[in-house]
C-alpha cells in the first residue's frame, strides 16, 4: 500500500506545470501521511492536517493544503525582479532535487517493512482459516455432550426425590432422639456442672416441647425437664449465693438465671446484694489500713489500692448490671445508681479520712499524685454511672483537699514567716561578743527577705502541682480558675502578705509598751522589710503568681496597689512606734534623772551630768542603727557649724523677763514672757507625729520625744540656782551634740531654750550661769 | 517662802464679763486644788512647803473670805486693793506620811470626809469642828517593789461614795473606803505614767484614764482586762481627763501639746442615741435611730500656746468649760451650739 502511495505521488505530478512537481512533493508526503493514517483508522486525516498549516487557505504557500501554483506564479511574477525569479526558480530546483532524493531514501528504507508486513498478513491468513475448522468441531461435539446431560438428569430425577425426602426424615428423627433424651443430657450437665450447655439445651427444647406438649409423650418430656430446670436453677442459685467465685463467674450465673427464665428484678436484687458484699469486703481492707494503730501506708498505695480494689470492683459490678439488666430500663438503672451512690459515699469518706491524715504531711507532689490516680480511676465509674454523680464528688474531694492544702500552705507560710522573726530576735539578743557586732541588721533583714521569699516561691511551686497538665483534674473549672485567682492569689499570696503586715502590726500593739517585749531593732527591721515590700516584692510576687497559674477568672481580685498601700502603711505604723519606743526609753532616762535628783541642795554644776552623755551616746547608736536601713533624708539646710552657736539665746534680754518672779501681781513681765512664748511657738511642735522613711526623720521624732519628756519634767520641779545652772550646762551640752542628728536643728534650740526658761521658771533665785563658763564646763566633756 | 495666788474668776455667761479676785495663798506654791462639795467658801490645797532645803508638798483645807465666795457679788474692781488672804482651817495631819499628791473631796457628802494621797499612803480624813481640825479617821498603803507613789485620785460619786480611784504610775486602783481595801487593780493601764482619773458621772463603772502614751482609755471597772474604749487624739501626754457632769458622752482632754479636745463618745454614754427625743416626735426619732452611734472628736481648741495642764466643766452650766496651760492662760469655751442642740432635742 505504501508502494502503491509513492507510485501515484510521481503519477500526479507530471500532469502539472514544470515547478509543480517541486512544489508538489511535501504536499505529496503530507497526503501519504494521511492515506497511512486513514488506513490505520486515524480518521482525523483532514482535521489534523488543516490546522496544521500557518495559513491553511492561502494559495501561494508552497506548503498549505490550498497551493494554488497559478497564483503562486502570478504573484512571483508579478512581484519580484529578474534577479530574485532566477533565484527563486534555482532554489526551487535544488529543493525539488532534495525532496526526490529523500523520497527515494524512504522508500529504500521501508521497503524492507512492507515486504514482511506482506508476509505476516499472509500467514495471519492461513491460520485463520485452521481456526475456523476446528470450531466447527467444537460446536458438534457440545451438542453432543448437551444431550447425554440431559438424558441423565431425567433418568435420576425420581431418585433424588427419594434422598430429600429421607434427609427430611432423618433431620426430624434427630430431633426427636434429641428431645427424648434431653432429660438424661440436662441431668448429665447438670452432674457435670455444665450449667451453660444444659441452659442451651433447654433453650432449644423449651419452644418445641411448649408446641407440642399436648401429645402425651411430649409432655412427659416436658415435664421432666421443668424438674430437672428446676434443678437447674436451684443449682445455679446455691452456687450464684455462695459467691465465692469472682465477678464474672457471678455474671455467668445470672445470665442463665436470665436465660432460664428467672424473675429478673429478683435476681438483679441478688446480685446487687453480692456485688455490695464484695466491694464491703474491700472497704473494710481499706478500713483497716487506715486504722490507728500500724502505721499507714503511703497515701499514692492507698488511694491506688482503692482504686484497684474498690473502683475496680464498683466498674465491674456495674458493667455486669447494665449488660445483664439492660432490659430493666430506668427503673434498674436507678437502682444501680442509688447502689454505687451508697458505696462511693463510703469509699469517699474512707479516702477523706486518709487525705486527713495527709495533712500534716509536706509532701505536694505525692499527694497530688495520689489524688490525680484517685480521680482518674473514679473516671470510668463516672462515664458509667452518670447519675451516681461519682466523678463530680471525687472532683470535690480533689477540690477540698487543694483548698486545705493552701490553707496549709498559708499556715507554713506564717509560721516560717514568725519563725525567721524568732531567729531575727535571737540574733539581735545574743551577747554581743566584745569588739565583734553580731550579723548586721542589713545581714538581717536580707536574709529575713530572701528565705520569706524562698518560702513563698516553694509554696507556690509546690501548690502549682494542682494544674498541671498532665494532672487529671488540672482542667476542671475550678482548678483552671477560682483555684488560681481566689485560692493561690487571693488566699495564699495576698492572705501571708496580709497576715505579714499584721504580725508586724502586732508588734505596735505589743502590750509591754514600755519597751521591754519588742527589741526596738527589730520593729527598724519589720518596717524597712515592709518598705520593701511596698517598693517592689509585692508587685514581684504577684506578677509571679499571675505568670505561673494563668488567671483565667473573673472574679475581683485584690490590686497590687491596695496591698502595696497597706504594706506602707504597715511600715510607717512600725516606723512610729519604732521613734516611740526609742524615744520613750530615752525619755525615761532624762525623766528618772530628773525626778531622782535633788535640784535644791545641788552643788555648783561642775560637769555634765552623765546621764546627758548617755543620752547623746544612745542617740548615736540609734543614728547608726537606723543607718544601717534607712537613707539619710533631708536636713534643712543651716550653717554648718551650728555646734558653736553660743548661748546668747538664753543671755538676751527677754531672759529678764523670764526669770523675774512671776508672783507679783504686775502685769508688764506677764506680758512680755506670753510675747516671748507665742514668737517661741509661732510653730507648733507635733512631737508624737508620724516619721516619714529616713534616718533624720526618725532622728528627729525620737529627739523631739526626748526633749518634750525633759521640759515636762523640768517644769515639775523646783530648782536651786545650782540646779538651774546645772540645767543649763546639760541643755548646752545636748544642743552641741544633738542638733546633728535632726532635720531642723533649730526645733533643738527651741525645745531646749523651753528646758532652760522653764526651769528658770521653777527656780526661786534665778541666777544664770555665765554663757562661757557654760561651754567651758561643756567642752571639758 | 514662794506666796502663791489663788485666782476666782467670775463669769458672767449673759454679759460675757469676767470677773478675777485674787487671794493669797502664803503658804507655799499650790500643786493640786479641790474645792468642798458642799460649802463653796472651802477648799483644799496641796502646796509645796521648802524647808531645809527640801521640798515637801503638804495638804491643807482653807476658807475663802465671805465676800469673795463665788457668786457672792461683789466687784472690788481696783486691782490695787489689798489681796485678801485665805483662813487656814487645818492641815490635813503632819507631813510624815510624806508628800501628798492629791485631796479629793467626799463627793455626795456633806464636806466632812476627805481623801489625801501622800506617797503610797491612802488617808481619809474626817473634818471636825466645822472643819477646823482633821482626824484620820483610816489610811492604807500601797506596798510593792520599787518606791511607789500615787500621782491622783479621784472619789466615785457612786455606790454610796464609797468607792475612790488612785492611780500610780502606770496602774489604776479602786479603794472601798469603808475597809480601806483595794477592790481592783487596773496594772499597766496606760503604757507610761497614769495623769489623771475621771468617773462618769452617770454610769456607776465607767472610769476614764489618761496618761503620757498620749491615750485616754475608757474602763468598765467590773472587767479590768481591756479598756472599753480608746482614744488617741493628742500628739503628747494628756493631763486631764473630764466627764461632763450632766451629759456623759462628752468628755474633755487636755494635754502638753497644748490642745484641748472636746470628744463625742456616744457608744459608751448612758444617753444612748435618740434616748431623749420626745416620744411625739416619732418620724425624727427613726430618722435617728437609723444612725448608728458614732463615737467623734467635737472640736479641738488650740488657744493654748502651751502645754495644757487642768481641763474642767462648769458645774453650774453644763455646755461651759475651762482649761488652763502653763503659760497661765485660761481659756473658756463653750460646748458647739449644734451639738448642744443635738444632744437636748
Amino acid at each position: 500500500m505504501a508502494a502503491a502511495a509513492a507510485g501515484r505521488g510521481p503519477g500526479c505530478g507530471p500532469g502539472d506545470s514544470p515547478e509543480g512537481p517541486e512544489a508538489e512533493a511535501p504536499e505529496r508526503r503530507r497526503k501519504a501521511h494521511g492515506m497511512l493514517k486513514l488506513y490505520y483508522g486515524l480518521s482525523e486525516v483532514e482535521a489534523a492536517g488543516r490546522p496544521a498549516g500557518p495559513d491553511p487557505l492561502d494559495p501561494t504557500d508552497l506548503n498549505g493544503a490550498h497551493f494554488d501554483p497559478e497564483v503562486y506564479l502570478d504573484k512571483l511574477r508579478r512581484e519580484c525582479p529578474l534577479a530574485q525569479l532566477m533565484d527563486s526558480e534555482t532554489d526551487m530546483v535544488r529543493q525539488i532535487r532534495a525532496l526526490d532524493s529523500d523520497m527515494q531514501t524512504l522508500v529504500y528504507e521501508n521497503y524492507n517493512k512492507f515486504i514482511s508486513a506482506t508476509d505476516t498478513i499472509r500467514k495471519m491468513k492461513n491460520d485463520f482459516r485452521k481456526m475456523e475448522d476446528e470450531m466447527d468441531r467444537l460446536a458438534t461435539n457440545m451438542a453432543v455432550i448437551t444431550d447425554f446431560s440431559a438424558r441423565i438428569s431425567a433418568t435420576l430425577q425420581d431418585r433424588h426425590e427419594r434422598i430429600t425426602k429421607l434427609a427430611g426424615v432423618h433431620a426430624l428423627l434427630r430431633k426427636l432422639q434429641f428431645l427424648f433424651e434431653l432429660p438424661s443430657r440436662l441431668t448429665k450437665c447438670v452432674e457435670l456442672g455444665a450449667y451453660g450447655q444444659a441452659v442451651r439445651y433447654q433453650g432449644r427444647a423449651r419452644a418445641v416441647l411448649q408446641q407440642y406438649q399436648h401429645l402425651p409423650s411430649f409432655r412427659a418430656i416436658q415435664d421432666d425437664c421443668q424438674v430437672i430446670t428446676a434443678r437447674l436453677a436451684q443449682q445455679l442459685r446455691q452456687r450464684f449465693r455462695e459467691g465465692g467465685s469472682g465477678a464474672p463467674e457471678q455474671a455467668e450465673c445470672v445470665e442463665l438465671l436470665l436465660a432460664l427464665g428467672e424473675p429478673a428484678e429478683e435476681l438483679c436484687e441478688e446480685f446487687l446484694a453480692h456485688g455490695r458484699a464484695r466491694l464491703e469486703e474491700e472497704l473494710r481492707s481499706l478500713e483497716a489500713e487506715l486504722g490507728p494503730s500500724p502505721p499507714a501506708p503511703d497515701v499514692l498505695e492507698f488511694t491506688d489500692r482503692g482504686g484497684s480494689g474498690f473502683v475496680g470492683g464498683l466498674c465491674q459490678v456495674a458493667a455486669a448490671y447494665q449488660e445483664l439488666f439492660a432490659a430493666q430500663g430506668p427503673a434498674g438503672a436507678e437502682k444501680l445508681a442509688a447502689f454505687a451512690r451508697e458505696l462511693g459515699s463510703r469509699y469517699f469518706a474512707l479516702v477523706e479520712r486518709r487525705l486527713a491524715q495527709e495533712q500534716g504531711g509536706s509532701d505536694n507532689s505525692l499527694l497530688v499524685r495520689a489524688l490525680d490516680r484517685f480521680h482518674r480511676r473514679l473516671r470510668a465509674p463516672g462515664a458509667l454511672l452518670a447519675a451516681a454523680g461519682l466523678a463530680e464528688a471525687a472532683t470535690e474531694i480533689v477540690e477540698r483537699v487543694a483548698r486545705e492544702r493552701l490553707g496549709q500552705h498559708l499556715q507554713g507560710l506564717q509560721s516560717a514567716f514568725l519563725g525567721c522573726l524568732t531567729d531575727v530576735r535571737q540574733a539581735l539578743a545574743a551577747p554581743r561578743v566584745a569588739g565583734k557586732e553580731g550579723p548586721g541588721l542589713a545581714e538581717l533583714l536580707a536574709n529575713v527577705a530572701s528565705s520569706t521569699l524562698g518560702h513563698i516561691k516553694a509554696s507556690l511551686a509546690s501548690v502549682h502541682l494542682f494544674t498541671a497538665k498532665e494532672v487529671s483534674f488540672s482542667n476542671k473549672p475550678y482548678f483552671r480558675g477560682e483555684f488560681c485567682s481566689q485560692g493561690v492569689r487571693e488566699s495564699l499570696i495576698v492572705g501571708f502578705i496580709r497576715s505579714m503586715c499584721q504580725t508586724a502590726q502586732n508588734f505596735c500593739e505589743s502590750p509591754g509598751e514600755k519597751g521591754g517585749a519588742t527589741p526596738p531593732a527589730l520593729l527598724l527591721l519589720l518596717s524597712r522589710l515592709c518598705l520593701d515590700y511596698e517598693t517592689a516584692t509585692i508587685s514581684y510576687i504577684l506578677t509571679l503568681t499571675d505568670e505561673q497559674f494563668l488567671v483565667q477568672d473573673q472574679s475581683p481580685v485584690t490590686p497590687v496597689s491596695t496591698l502595696c498601700a497597706e504594706a506602707r502603711e504597715t511600715a510607717r505604723r512600725l516606723l512610729t512606734h519604732y521613734v516611740k519606743l526609742q524615744g520613750l526609753v530615752i525619755s525615761q532616762m532624762l525623766r528618772k534623772s530628773v525626778e531622782t535628783r535633788d535640784w535644791l541642795g545641788t552643788l555648783e554644776p561642775r560637769n555634765v551630768r552623765a546621764v546627758m552623755k548617755r543620752v547623746v551616746e544612745d542617740t548615736t547608736a540609734i543614728d547608726v542603727q537606723v543607718g544601717l536601713l534607712y537613707e539619710e533624708g533631708v536636713r534643712k539646710a543651716q550653717s554648718s557649724d551650728s555646734s558653736k552657736r553660743t548661748f546668747s539665746v538664753y543671755s538676751s534680754s527677754r531672759q529678764q523677763g523670764r526669770y523675774a518672779p512671776s508672783y507679783t501681781p504686775s502685769a508688764p513681765m506677764d506680758t512680755n514672757l506670753l510675747s516671748n512664748i507665742q514668737k517661741l511657738f509661732s510653730e507648733r511642735i507635733d512631737v508624737f507625729s508620724p516619721v516619714e522613711f529616713n534616718k533624720v526623720s526618725v532622728l528627729t521624732g525620737i529627739i523631739k520625744i526626748s526633749l518634750k519628756t525633759l521640759l515636762e519634767c523640768v517644769r515639775l520641779r523646783t530648782f536651786g540656782r545650782f540646779g538651774l545652772q546645772q540645767v543649763q550646762v546639760d541643755c548646752h551640752f545636748l544642743q552641741l551634740y544633738l542638733w546633728r542628728f535632726v532635720a531642723d536643728e533649730e526645733l533643738v534650740h527651741l525645745l531646749l531654750d523651753e528646758v532652760v526658761a522653764s526651769a528658770a521658771l521653777r527656780c526661786p533665785d534665778p541666777v544664770p550661769m555665765e554663757p562661757s563658763v557654760v561651754e567651758v564646763i561643756c567642752e571639758r566633756g | 517662802m514662794v506666796i502663791a495666788h489663788i485666782h476666782v474668776i467670775d463669769f458672767d455667761d449673759e454679759n460675757n464679763i469676767i470677773n478675777k479676785n485674787v487671794l493669797l495663798h502664803q503658804a507655799g506654791e499650790i500643786w493640786h486644788i479641790s474645792a468642798s462639795p458642799a460649802d463653796k467658801g472651802v477648799l483644799a490645797t496641796c502646796y509645796n512647803k521648802t524647808a531645809d532645803g527640801k521640798v515637801v508638798t503638804c495638804a491643807a483645807v482653807w476658807r475663802m473670805p465671805a465676800e469673795l465666795e463665788p457668786g457672792g457679788h461683789e466687784s472690788p474692781e481696783d486691782a490695787a486693793s489689798p489681796a485678801h488672804a485665805l483662813e487656814l482651817l487645818c492641815h490635813l495631819g503632819p507631813a510624815a506620811h510624806g508628800s501628798t499628791a492629791c485631796v479629793a473631796w467626799e463627793p455626795a457628802g456633806d464636806g466632812k470626809r476627805v481623801i489625801s494621797l501622800a506617797d503610797n499612803h491612802i488617808l481619809l480624813w474626817d473634818l471636825q469642828e466645822s472643819s477646823s481640825q482633821a482626824v484620820l479617821a483610816s489610811s492604807a498603803s500601797l506596798e510593792g517593789k520599787g518606791q511607789l507613789k500615787f500621782t491622783t485620785g479621784r472619789w466615785s460619786p457612786h455606790h454610796n461614795c464609797t468607792q475612790v480611784a488612785t492611780a500610780n504610775d502606770t496602774a489604776v486602783r479602786g479603794w472601798d473606803t469603808r475597809t480601806m481595801s483595794q477592790i481592783y487593780c487596773i496594772e499597766s493601764a496606760h503604757g507610761q505614767l497614769v495623769r489623771d482619773l475621771d468617773f462618769n458621772p452617770n454610769k456607776q463603772y465607767y472610769l476614764a484614764s489618761c496618761g503620757d502614751d498620749c491615750r485616754v482609755k475608757f474602763w468598765d471597772t467590773r472587767n479590768v482586762t481591756e479598756p472599753v474604749k480608746t482614744l488617741e487624739e493628742h500628739s503628747h501626754w494628756v493631763w486631764g481627763v473630764r466627764y461632763n457632769h450632766s451629759h456623759d458622752q462628752l468628755v474633755l482632754t487636755g494635754s502638753s501639746d497644748s490642745r484641748v479636745i472636746l470628744s463625742n463618745m456616744v457608744s459608751i454614754s448612758s444617753e444612748p442615741f435618740g434616748h431623749l427625743v420626745d416620744d411625739d416626735d416619732l418620724s425624727e426619732q427613726e430618722e435617728r435611730s437609723q444612725e448608728p452611734p458614732q463615737d467623734s472628736v467635737i472640736a479641738t481648741y488650740e488657744e493654748h500656746e502651751d502645754s495644757v495642764y487642768a481641763v474642767d466643766w462648769s458645774s453650774a452650766d453644763p455646755w461651759l468649760f475651762a482649761s488652763l496651760s502653763y503659760d497661765g492662760r485660761l481659756v473658756i469655751n463653750r460646748v458647739p451650739r449644734a451639738l448642744k442642740y443635738h444632744i437636748l432635742l
